[in-house]
């Protein structure tokens, strides 16, 4: 196993009130991995994730992506990282090209390579035809992956993926996840929440949050030794089953 | 340069808003065709009944001489005083005009009669001022009778005032010339300061802003795509709107042009930043569509669009003091109706400068990428 990691929690805890969303949670993932992060709804996967991009300020504990603390140094986190939230969040309003350019302008990528990498990509994903439509005419799941794609654009150390398949056929899910596999075989480091436990097989390790709390943290090999169980659904089930808090 | 992709992005999005390039268009058309006539202040075509005790030549004569003034309509003549009333009560009349009995006698052998006024004053601006006018109108027919007949002469010698009033500035007593200055002011802050106030939040409700808070953009760039492409809207409405008022109007200002486009892009600063501050305090487009029309009812009111600040109260001339709306206003009606110097405006000028800093670092400071 690689010794470098490039996400390392560390009691992580996000408090609103008097709810605890995520609960000193403890994990280390390494460079290059397809990390998954499984979780009943309201388990606190979203609240974590957030936080190790920067966009939740961590109430406890402390958390370093990419070699960056995520309180201190929030902005040179978001340097190093993609990111692709569970509801879409590009700009309809802009053509497919154009969010490209906005967001690899954004990164600071020269016009020339955006450029570049947008056709490159285009014609890769088969979208090339729809360079110039306008982001809300294209279906979910070619919606998906041009987010996932926009994520990936810079080149970024670690992609977080936040349920990014909801609501895909199974088809394009198999298309998306040969997408990631792609950005990992590049050395993307990827962080995955997921419900589909056939995802989950998929993910080099998983680890299984249940109430704010990580409760397994393992390849799905070893969780199913671990659990005696034959798939990551049971497993899963097992865990979920445990949960006090109602999801919703 | 990260700013120009983002300001691209806004200019993008707001060309490619269905109504907004229409509104654009219209709304200043709107703004300074119908308003300066509709919103006017000058009080025209008042309505008055007469009660005429002495029909004679001279009364008669009278009551031609106000019907005959563009500010009064004649109802109609009644035969006492209560039916007259009536006309007051049924909102068919606003002033009744009395002419007491033995009015054309006195006024030979004695040189002087009277005249009675009534004047409606549910409507206070309009009773005074009809009522003033009326009376001018008597006045004037007095000294009319006076020279015709030497009235004066066959009576005691009163001491006589010619008052003959000098308009300066607006000779015409035009009240557009007045208002149209600060109808370009309140054009600004409808369109440069409400667009901006639901812009960020808008944002928020579609997901959006999560995908640019999570990349290093820095928080001033961000404000500033926002704030800019507003300041280049504003000014050319105020291009659009000036060029309408002079097309339509006949009226250009007096003063240094650029001096107007000065004070208009400070101004844009002021009220966009104004808008985005209470679009990042905001979590939906509703809540930042009422807070940004409450600060706007204030702005307006208390800015001297339509009643002068002196004769506010002093708790409220206080608040003025930080109405961005008012020093803009003041300097755009100095600029149109007489040919100030910078030097005369620099106190409006240097308050909205210091505004736009303190507003726009508010504005970034308010801006949160993480929570």
């Amino acid at each position: 196993m690689k010794e470098n990691y490039v996400i390392e929690a560390e009691g992580l805890t996000k408090k609103f009130g008097d709810f605890t969303a995520t609960n000193h949670i403890t994990f280390k993932v390494h460079e290059g991995e397809i990390f998954g992060f499984l979780g009943a709804n309201g388990a606190g996967k979203t609240t974590a994730m957030r936080m190790l991009c920067g966009l939740s300020r961590p109430s406890e504990g402390r958390a370093t992506v990419a070699g960056y603390d995520v309180y201190r140094q929030a902005e040179e986190v978001k340097k190093h990282i993609g990111y692709m939230s569970q509801k879409f969040s590009l700009y309809d309003d802009l053509t497919v090209a154009e969010n490209l350019r906005l967001f690899g302008g954004i990164y600071g990528m020269k016009r020339k390579l955006i450029n570049e990498k947008t056709d490159r990509l285009l014609a890769e994903l088969g979208f090339t035809s729809k360079k110039n439509a306008m982001v809300k005419s294209l279906p979910l799941g070619w919606k998906q992956k041009l987010a996932f794609s926009l994520a990936i654009f810079h080149d970024p150390k670690i992609v977080f993926l936040d349920e990014p398949t909801g609501g895909v056929d199974p088809v394009t899910r198999r298309q998306f996840w040969e997408l990631i596999y792609q950005a990992s075989d590049r050395g993307i480091t990827v962080f995955v929440t997921t419900h589909y436990m056939d995802e989950a097989e998929y993910c080099d390790r998983v680890s299984i949050m249940v109430d704010g709390c990580i409760k397994a943290l393992d390849s799905p090999r070893n969780l199913k030794k671990q659990f005696g169980v034959d798939s990551m659904y049971d497993v899963f089930l097992t865990l979920a089953r445990t949960a006090q808090r109602s999801s919703d | 340069m990260v700013l120009k992709y983002l300001i691209v992005k806004e200019f993008k999005q707001m060309m490619r808003n269905i109504i907004l390039p229409i509104v654009f268009v219209l709304l200043p058309i709107g703004v300074i065709n119908v308003l300066p006539r509709i919103a006017t202040q000058e009080v025209k075509h008042l309505k008055f009944s007469v009660v005429d005790n002495d029909h004679s030549a001279l009364s008669q004569r009278l009551m031609n001489k106000i019907a005959a003034s563009s500010y009064f309509d004649l109802v109609g003549a009644f035969p006492n005083y209560n039916k007259a009333l009536a006309t007051i009560e049924s909102c068919e009349a606003d002033i009744v005009v009395e002419i007491e009995p033995e009015f054309e006698k006195n006024l030979i052998t004695t040189g002087v009669a009277s005249v009675a006024i009534d004047a409606n004053a549910v409507n206070g601006m309009k009773g005074s001022l009809g009522s003033s006018y009326a009376a001018q109108i008597i006045a004037d027919y007095a000294a009319q009778l006076r020279d015709e007949r030497g009235l004066d002469a066959s009576g005691t010698t009163v001491a006589k005032f010619d008052v003959a009033p000098r308009y300066l500035f607006n000779p015409t007593l035009d009240y557009k010339v007045y208002m149209i200055p600060a109808l370009l002011g309140m054009l600004l802050i409808i369109l440069v300061g409400f667009l901006p106030s639901i812009n960020i939040v808008g944002e928020k409700e579609k997901g959006t802003i999560e995908q640019i808070n999570v990349t290093p953009v820095s928080k001033i760039e961000f404000i500033l795509s926002k704030l800019i492409p507003y300041a280049v809207v504003g000014i050319f409405l105020l291009t659009f709107a000036m060029l309408l008022a002079r097309g339509i109007h006949g009226i250009t200002p007096a003063g240094s042009v650029a001096l107007i486009y000065a004070f208009a892009l400070v101004f844009c600063v002021v009220v966009a930043s104004i808008g985005l501050i209470i679009s990042n305090y905001s979590s939906n487009t509703q809540q930042a569509t009422l807070t940004f029309f409450f600060f706007m009812m204030i702005f307006m009111l208390m800015s001297g669009l339509l009643t002068p600040v002196a004769s506010m109260p002093a708790w409220s001339r206080a608040i003025t003091e930080v109405n961005p709306m008012r020093f803009a206003m003041e300097a755009f009606r100095t600029l149109y109706l007489k040919d100030a110097s910078f030097g005369d405006l620099s106190p409006q000028f240097w308050r909205l400068c210091i505004m736009a800093v303190v507003l726009w670092a508010w504005a970034i400071a308010s801006y949160r990428k993480n929570s």
